[in-house]
């Protein structure tokens, strides 16, 4: 199915441009035209099928869904629907206040929030049809796994009090019911509106992301990686994940990235660790967060899912190295 | 005069909102007072989770998300 781009981009790289086969620059021109075409086929495809179903998930259902569950069920739920459920980063704080609100409690929502960037639909479509299901299984579970277990520490730990004191006063309104257009028309013309959106705001990373994989697939030596980033150095994962902490993309953008990491030999565990790190942890989200969480609350997060993000590289690295 | 308000962190999105509103406002000629809401405790006070929220005359019309360009339309006509 996925041969259309591969055709198109030898086509490219050796009819149109005629470069020859091997050289530096045509490997680097095949992988960015495969990836450039195949990636936004299949990003505007998903977000159009996501938005015809648009009125089955928002945060604001997701509330209901969870609220008064008990406690297991309601883990479950929040990193399973995190997953699926698209919201802007900058929603965090309404959604992490709303969730309290209702009674969910701080471990349930923080594993929603930390689930939520690291794993979601259209990635997953996206590095299966790169990498393959068996990568794109490990990478889910690691990252529902992250999320579950990041919740449950804070659970435990009662970190309820490291919440700001103003949070847990505040009443919400009843939820807004906004009317929609639910006919065939009205759906699709909402679906349109989500792609032009998503992809409107996601093209640059996607782009920047292809970008940097073309250049390492082409130019970098895999002799290069052999050294620094082998399964024999036990620094790669954690230099892997505090090199990936300052960076940000969203998880479409490091997909291409990670396939030209892989291709040349570096083990699964690091690359997924560093994808982790650029995805689940961002400066403005941290910025964001101050709203609501207490200096050491937000100290304990960033540390705990930097630990996370390296405890997988390794194990991932154990596993299957 | 319609009153209008933007719910949101101050996230470029939620300024972006803003501004579409105005501009569609100015475009339509329709009188509007357009202010930002960036209060958390006010925003959820809303009902509204997903942020930028607009509320027109007091009625949330849409939540999460750029609203789009016809959507504005429709809020702004009498």
């Amino acid at each position: 199915m996925f041969d259309l781009f591969t055709w198109l981009a030898d086509w490219s790289a050796y009819h149109l441009l005629g470069l020859e086969q091997g050289s530096r620059l045509a490997e680097a021109v095949h992988f960015f035209v495969e990836d450039t075409a195949k990636i936004f086929v299949l990003l505007v495809a998903i977000v159009f099928v996501m938005g015809l179903f648009r009125t089955l998930l928002s945060p604001e259902k997701v509330r209901g869904y969870i609220e008064g569950r008990s406690r297991g069920m309601a883990y479950l739920l929040a990193v399973t629907l995190g997953a699926v459920t698209p919201f802007c980063s900058c929603s965090s704080v309404p959604l992490f206040i709303g969730f309290l609100e209702a009674g969910i409690p701080l471990g349930v929502t923080m594993a929603f929030l930390i689930t939520s960037p690291l794993v979601n639909e259209v990635a997953v479509v996206i590095l299966a049809s790169i990498m393959g299901w068996e990568m794109t299984a490990v990478y889910v579970a690691a990252g529902l796994g992250v999320g579950l277990i990041g919740g449950i520490l804070i659970d435990r730990l009662h970190l309820e009090r490291h919440v700001e004191d103003y949070v847990w006063k505040i009443r919400m309104g009843a939820l807004a019911e906004i009317e929609a257009d639910s006919s065939l028309g009205g759906r699709v013309r909402y679906a349109w509106g989500e792609v032009t959106d998503i992809v409107g705001r996601l093209w640059l990373y996607v782009v920047i992301g292809i970008a940097i994989g073309a250049a390492l697939h082409g130019y970098v030596p895999e002799e290069l990686f052999a050294r620094y980033a082998g399964a024999d150095n036990p620094f790669a994962v954690p230099v892997a994940v505090l090199l990936g902490l300052p960076l940000y993309s969203n998880a479409t953008g490091i997909i291409p990235v990670a396939e030209a990491l892989i291709a040349k030999g570096v083990p699964i565990g690091t690359v997924i660790a560093f994808m982790m790190s650029v995805v689940g942890l961002s400066v403005p989200e941290f910025i964001m967060l101050r709203k609501v969480l207490k200096p050491p609350m937000l100290v304990f997060f960033g540390v705990f899912l930097t630990v996370a993000f390296i405890v997988v590289g390794v194990l991932l690295n154990a596993l299957f190295g | 005069m319609k009153s209008i308000k933007v719910l949101g962190s101050g996230c470029k999105t939620c300024v972006n909102t803003a501004k579409l509103i105005e501009d569609k406002a100015q475009a339509l000629g329709i009188a509007v007072e357009i202010e930002k809401v960036t209060d958390m405790a006010a925003i959820v006070g809303y009902g509204v989770m997903s942020t930028p929220g607009v509320v027109v005359d007091g009625r949330v019309v849409h939540a999460g998300g750029m609203p789009k360009p016809d959507a504005v339309e429709s809020w702004l006509k009498p």
